[in-house]
């Protein structure tokens, strides 16, 4: 019963958050109903007795949206994200095709003949969905990773404006480096 | 490895909690002022200079700045002093806790990120330059040290092989954590001076922004930033109890008076590091905290991985 109460509270306070993204006319405003949605998103998954999962959903989230906020008033120069802004555009296309959507996945939770639960939840949840997502390939995952860090490493220098040789110099000896901003480590 | 049994109190303990929190904050507010007040050649008083501090901002009323979005503004001040609250129900006081969360170690590392959006709504909300300053100012302090600051609480969570906080002060019945995992533990305090917004990290309350995020805030709401500023520092004192320094481990004492000891002591120097440290600019000690911090936790926490995988 309290569960229950917990559930649907939750699920109001995600959805209509998420409606505010696109109600509010300021991009903080925005960005932090956003924010507020995930968090309840993260609560539900906590109500899932999933705690890892949801803890981590809310950690991430919150830092992403605190980034965004950062990035948002950057680069917004001519400032509508200072200046009170419609948050929509396309509206009638996005309005279509998210409506859509809804109809769509709300009929097949609706009408889909659920299967009745088999055997008991593990003893650890969150072990057990790691095991069954990741399972044998988890030797996979350990060696893609690395991977990843040096592919997003290497498309950074590859895209960086300065190269090591302005830093250090042609016979890259320079030191200190010439860095238009001075780290705290005087390289 | 043995099982630390906890008692997971009623909820109605928490009001407990609170007033310890609150007692702890305050006690670190007026050590502050008093060392303040002794480096200013006052003499010894200054112990309750935050006490009348706090009726006078009660008593004020508030100023407010042409559109500010008032509702961000009061989300990021009250928002600090809530935070440190949800950070304490996860810490064992002795053989109590209020919540014997399974994931405790992320519980405190999910409020700690908190900060990062109350310290920026606050600075965004008052709709002024210096507050907007230092909300920026608090974002680049975070880039810099929440990265490090997760890679400490790694080495405790292998350690003891649990992210259960009372786990972790289980797991330290010979040794304490704090001795053979140095650098997770000046790390990790480095990384609680900086969700405080304290000491080396106050860049984004510094004077030279008249104030940055506090520059607007008045009355209440400047109270509950500030409260909330000492009760996260003392809230992180806290957990480095459970994490680094054994729990309620010691002699004579019952454990709950040694989890409240080793609290006040690390909280005090803490408090003491203030004037021996200066402010580290964002921008400097982000280079800091990536070239050096953070490749300290990380080989911390390989030592740690290497010495459980040795020990089996």
């Amino acid at each position: 019963m309290v569960a229950a109460i917990v559930f649907w509270g939750l699920a109001v306070v995600a959805v209509a958050a998420g409606v505010a993204v696109f109600v509010v006319d300021s991009m903080a405003r925005a960005t932090y109903a956003l924010a507020v949605s995930f968090i309840a998103v993260g609560a539900l998954i906590i109500l899932l007795q999933q705690s890892y999962l949801g803890v981590i959903t809310i950690l991430m989230m919150v830092m992403e949206m605190a980034v965004m906020a950062v990035y948002m008033v950057m680069f917004m120069g001519m400032n509508p994200a200072l200046m009170p802004m419609d948050m929509t555009h396309g509206k009638k296309t996005a309005i279509g095709a998210s409506a859509g959507v809804f109809v769509l996945l709300a009929s097949g939770a609706l009408l889909i003949p659920w299967p009745e639960r088999r055997g008991v939840p593990a003893e650890d949840l969150t072990n057990a969905l790691g095991m069954e997502i990741m399972g044998e390939k988890m030797l996979v995952m350990a060696v893609v990773g690395p991977v990843m860090v040096a592919t997003i490493v290497a498309g950074v220098v590859l895209a960086a404006g300065r190269t090591r040789y302005d830093r250090l110099g042609d016979d890259l000896r320079r030191r200190p480096a010439d860095d238009p901003q001075p780290g705290g480590v005087g390289r | 490895m043995p099982e630390t049994v906890l008692t997971t109190v009623p909820a109605g303990w928490a009001v407990l909690a609170g007033i310890v929190l609150c007692a702890l904050a305050f006690f670190a507010a007026a050590l502050d002022s008093a060392l303040s007040a002794r480096a200013e050649g006052a003499g010894r008083g200054g112990w309750l200079a935050p006490a009348w501090s706090t009726v006078r901002l009660l008593r004020q009323r508030r100023r407010t700045v042409v559109t500010a979005d008032t509702l961000l503004l009061r989300v990021g001040a009250a928002g600090m002093l809530v935070g440190s609250f949800l950070m304490v129900a996860v810490i064992p006081l002795g053989r109590w806790t209020l919540a014997d969360l399974d994931v405790g170690v992320v519980w405190f590392n999910t409020v700690d990120v908190m900060v990062w959006a109350l310290v920026w709504l606050a600075g965004w909300g008052a709709n002024s330059v210096h507050g907007l300053v230092g909300g920026y100012r608090f974002l680049a302090h975070g880039l810099a040290y929440e990265l490090p600051l997760m890679f400490a609480l790694v080495a405790p969570a292998i350690a003891a092989g649990s992210l259960r906080v009372g786990d972790a002060a289980g797991a330290q019945d010979r040794l304490w954590f704090v001795v053979w995992m140095p650098a997770a533990f000046v790390i990790f305090l480095i990384g609680v001076t900086g969700f405080s917004v304290w000491g080396p990290f106050a860049a984004a309350v510094g004077a030279d922004v008249a104030g940055g995020v506090l520059a607007e805030l008045s009355g209440v709401d400047r109270l509950v930033l500030q409260a909330g500023r000492y009760a996260f520092l003392a809230a992180g004192a806290a957990f480095s109890v459970p994490l680094f320094l054994g729990g309620g481990a010691g002699p004579f004492l019952p454990e709950w008076a040694w989890v409240v000891v080793k609290t006040v002591v690390v909280l005090a120097v803490l408090v003491w590091l203030r004037r021996k440290l200066p402010v580290f600019r964002p921008d400097r000690f982000l280079e800091f905290g990536w070239v050096v911090l953070l490749p300290a936790a990380v080989a911390q926490d390989l030592v740690v991985s290497l010495v459980v995988v040795w020990k089996g």
